[in-house]
């Protein structure tokens, strides 16, 4: 990890006019939880209604997106990275320092507007909001490894992470039987349901994996986006035009 | 003191060869890149800088090849050409990132001193973006001085300029050289890399076109053949004049209008105004059909 690194990688993520994407949909979130609550008198169902489908199926993934891809892709596109790349620094490093400055964002953006989503729309003993913020912290660590990868493979990741994020974890993810199996979506919920008891059928959070299968998949996959996301950065290509 | 060593690098992209079998030596002193647009030049920075691997053969420095070799940094100093810097933070800010990214015992002091010899401290605790683009170029040296590099590598770094940034750069990079650094700079402006350059390195269609000291360029650059076009009261006498005298290898007159070919550009140039007079012939237009960069380029890879 490198302080200096991570210290322009925040001043890179909330200098730009992205950053106020960062909180419409927390935001946007966390009246609906209100709303829920007005309409449905706290009933966990309806709360696990939102948080397990709005929350987890479209906020946490975009905010990932934001975050993930606002670390590093930026400054690839205008090539402002040549700045931390002709440094005597492994590049593991610069990407690691990056990473950790997503994740925490990430904590912000998305995890802790889903527990407080699960607290407020309706919860018995905060078991529900314990569980979802085990859920969307399992979620946002692979999504946002997921997406700073895409960044530093693909100069277009925006669009390919939102199309990954909204048509085949939001939509297909949501319910079709074969792409469950590999959403991260569906792998977070498995330790939430385990968390849950008896009571996970009753308030509707299921999983089509077993826990163990989930957590398996999600430590491979981050591990993988990470590893793939180093190499691509000791070999990326900087040149301009000519 | 440190050299750069680019040992037969060729470099392409699917099918298109940008750098061909270059090999050269970059020593002490200051080094100008020179060519035209699309040249290779910046795919050769690139390469020297270690952000691009060779497709063939190596580059080097001191010895050690220069690819995922981030140690490389504490000897090369970049100044790149994308104008993109860390706009939501100061000047000073941004230096002394670069001081501590070097992890320098003093990296305030590293910083001002580097702020010092661009001339920027005035105006060091404004927002880069707020910038203009000579105070950015400017800010962009002292990122790469900052850990005071034996090597300093600048792509273009005259554009843009106005001419006074222009001397300002020109008479920094001599001080430098004069410290027994390697500075190599790329230009596509014959003027700029001759005024400053001890060693020039033309680079023309991804091939290394020559090589060797601002004389000797010029002088292959003036010694090609000559083409002029000429407008006159009578061409035919004139054409017959300048054959008889032997002061051109070629006339044409199919055209419509005189065009001369002259190897020995002084003894032309002198010889006609003296056939026009003696014949008595008014010139209306001489001008000289190819002298653009490009063509002198061109010339210098047909050779």
């Amino acid at each position: 990890m490198n302080r200096v690194v991570m210290q322009l990688t925040v001043r890179g993520l909330f200098g730009r006019r992205r950053a106020v994407l960062l909180v419409i949909l927390p935001v946007l979130l966390l009246l609906l939880a209100a709303l829920t609550r007005w309409a449905s008198g706290g009933d966990p169902t309806a709360s696990v209604g939102l948080t397990g489908g709005f929350a987890m199926g479209t906020v946490v993934p975009l905010m990932c997106l934001l975050v993930g891809t606002g670390v590093i892709g930026p400054e690839i596109d205008d090539g402002s990275i040549v700045y931390l790349l002709a440094k005597p620094l492994p590049r593991r490093t610069i990407l690691l320092s990056k990473l950790v400055v997503a994740l925490a964002a990430a904590l912000v953006f998305a995890v802790l507007p889903t527990m407080a989503s699960a607290a407020i729309a309706g919860d018995q003993g905060m078991r529900l909001t314990m569980a979802f913020g085990v859920t969307a912290a399992l979620a946002a660590i692979a999504y946002t490894t997921i997406f700073v990868a895409l960044s530093v493979v693909t100069r277009n990741a925006v669009i390919v992470g939102l199309l990954y994020a909204l048509v085949w974890e939001t939509l297909l993810g949501g319910y079709v039987p074969g792409v469950r199996d590999v959403s991260v979506r569906q792998w977070a919920l498995a330790p939430a349901e385990h968390l849950l008891g008896t009571r996970a059928a009753e308030w509707g959070v299921t999983s089509v994996v077993s826990m163990t299968v989930g957590l398996a998949l999600l430590t491979a996959t981050t591990v993988a986006a990470a590893v793939l996301a180093v190499r691509r950065l000791q070999t990326l290509r900087l040149t301009t035009g000519d | 003191m440190s050299t750069l060593v680019l040992e037969r690098v060729s470099r392409w992209y699917g099918n298109v060869v940008a750098v061909n079998d270059v090999t050269m030596t970059i020593g002490p002193g200051i080094t100008g890149l020179l060519g035209p647009n699309g040249a290779g030049k910046s795919t050769l920075i690139s390469t020297m800088g270690g952000f691009l691997a060779p497709s063939a053969g190596s580059a080097t420095l001191d010895g050690v090849p220069v690819w995922r070799n981030p140690a490389i940094y504490r000897t090369i100093g970049l100044v790149p050409e994308a104008e993109a810097m860390y706009d939501m933070v100061t000047g000073w800010q941004f230096v002394v990132a670069n001081a501590r990214l070097h992890r320098l015992p003093d990296a305030e002091g590293a910083a001002r001193m580097a702020l010092e010899t661009v001339e920027m401290m005035d105006a060091k605790d404004r927002d880069i973006g707020t910038y203009s683009k000579g105070m950015k170029q400017r800010v962009k040296m002292a990122t790469a001085l900052v850990h005071n590099p034996a090597v300093l590598l600048l792509d273009e770094p005259f554009n843009g300029m106005d001419p006074r940034q222009r001397l300002h750069l020109m008479d920094l990079l001599r001080r430098l050289a004069g410290q027994g650094r390697t500075v190599l700079f790329s230009s596509h402006i014959l003027e700029e890399v001759e005024e400053i350059a001890d060693t020039i390195e033309v680079l023309v269609a991804g091939r290394h076109a020559a090589s060797g000291d601002y004389r000797g360029i010029r002088r292959l650059m003036t010694e090609r053949p000559h083409q002029y076009t000429i407008s006159s009261s009578d061409d035919r006498r004139l054409a017959a004049a300048i054959i008889a005298d032997g002061a051109a290898d070629s006339v044409d007159l199919s055209a419509g209008t005189l065009a001369v070919q002259a190897a020995d550009f002084g003894r032309f140039v002198h010889a006609l105004p003296r056939l026009a007079r003696d014949t008595g012939v008014r010139l209306l237009e001489v001008s000289p059909a190819d002298e653009s960069l490009e063509s002198v380029f061109a010339y210098l890879v047909a050779r």
